[in-house]
């Protein structure tokens, strides 16, 4: 099947050219920029929610982006089981429209973090990470305030027994529970994870390690 | 007739801006403050409504956008 990836543009979205030309050029598949107010994914099987942020991050980080008109779209397209990976403000978002569980709250140490980090591979069960192995490192950056992860015990252990989390970080940045850089959903086709993937995959930016990700998305589709 | 909304972290949820301010005050020689926390505040104007509907409004408003139930709680007041 031909891929086509749908990047998603909020107001306020700011790693979403950075996504384009990773897709287009570092992997070499079609993809294009849809703006919120659009209603209509049906031509594409792909997609991402870049990082940024989205309406200036009032109220909460992707609390007003939830409602936009394309996100009632991008919830459909994920009960068809279509990829979505949201990366950073882009997971931030799918916590607020329910995708996925648990919240975003402030980094543990109150600063805005942008340095690379490590990731392990927690798991490879899933479309994101099956070229992957478990304890894989991944090198790539991370941009944000609003990174700690948290959710309540009972959330953390159905992720952990479900196998729903995808990367730990290596050496915690932020204090997110149980290390946690990225999870999936229930129906294992959306992935929320707060590390830049998009920035890690030409050489010369330092890694190309987030390649993996798209690369075991793509091959999926 | 006016909704005032108050919204806060709940207990356990890191609210660094509330104890980084908290600190502050010490620095600045005012003690005795165990505990600051820092939250947010909402006015909602209405005009020609019931209590009961401002009421309706305001929870709703609450509840689908303006609070993240998983780390923060809220209430509220009707003033006339």
């Amino acid at each position: 099947m031909k891929i086509k990836f749908a990047v998603i543009v909020f107001p306020g979205s700011n790693c979403d050219h950075d996504a384009l030309y990773a897709l287009k050029k570092n992997l070499n598949v079609n993809a294009e920029f849809v703006w919120h107010k659009e209603s209509d994914l049906s031509s594409y099987n792909a997609i991402l929610i870049p990082g940024g942020f989205s309406y200036g991050d009032y109220l909460r980080t992707g609390a007003i982006a939830r409602f936009s008109p394309i996100m009632k779209s991008l919830i459909n397209k994920s009960k068809q089981g279509i990829p979505i990976i949201g990366i950073c403000n882009g997971f931030q978002i799918l916590l607020e429209c329910g995708l996925l569980p648990g919240a975003l709250i402030n980094n543990k140490n109150i600063k805005f973090l942008s340095k690379q980090v490590t990731l392990k591979v927690a798991s490879n069960d899933s479309i994101f990470t099956h070229k992957m192995n478990i304890g894989d490192e991944l090198k790539m950056p991370i941009a944000h305030r609003e990174g700690n992860y948290i959710a309540k015990p009972k959330t953390l252990k159905i992720l952990e027994e479900e196998n729903r989390i995808m990367f730990k970080y290596k050496n915690n940045p932020n204090g997110s529970m149980s290390n946690i850089g990225g999870i999936i959903n229930e129906g294992r086709n959306v992935l929320g994870m707060m590390p830049h993937p998009e920035r890690a995959c030409d050489k010369m930016l330092g890694s190309n390690d987030g390649k993996m990700i798209f690369e075991s998305m793509i091959g999926e589709i | 007739m006016k909704a005032k909304i108050y919204i806060k972290y709940k207990d356990g949820i890191l609210d660094p801006q509330g104890k980084v301010t908290g600190n502050a005050l010490k620095s600045i020689g005012i003690n005795g403050v165990e505990e600051l926390t820092i939250g947010k505040y909402i006015e909602m104007n209405f005009s020609n409504t019931s209590r009961e509907n401002a009421e309706k409004l305001a929870e709703e408003s609450c509840k689908k956008l303006l609070v993240n139930p998983n780390t923060q709680t809220y209430n509220f007041e009707i003033i006339e």
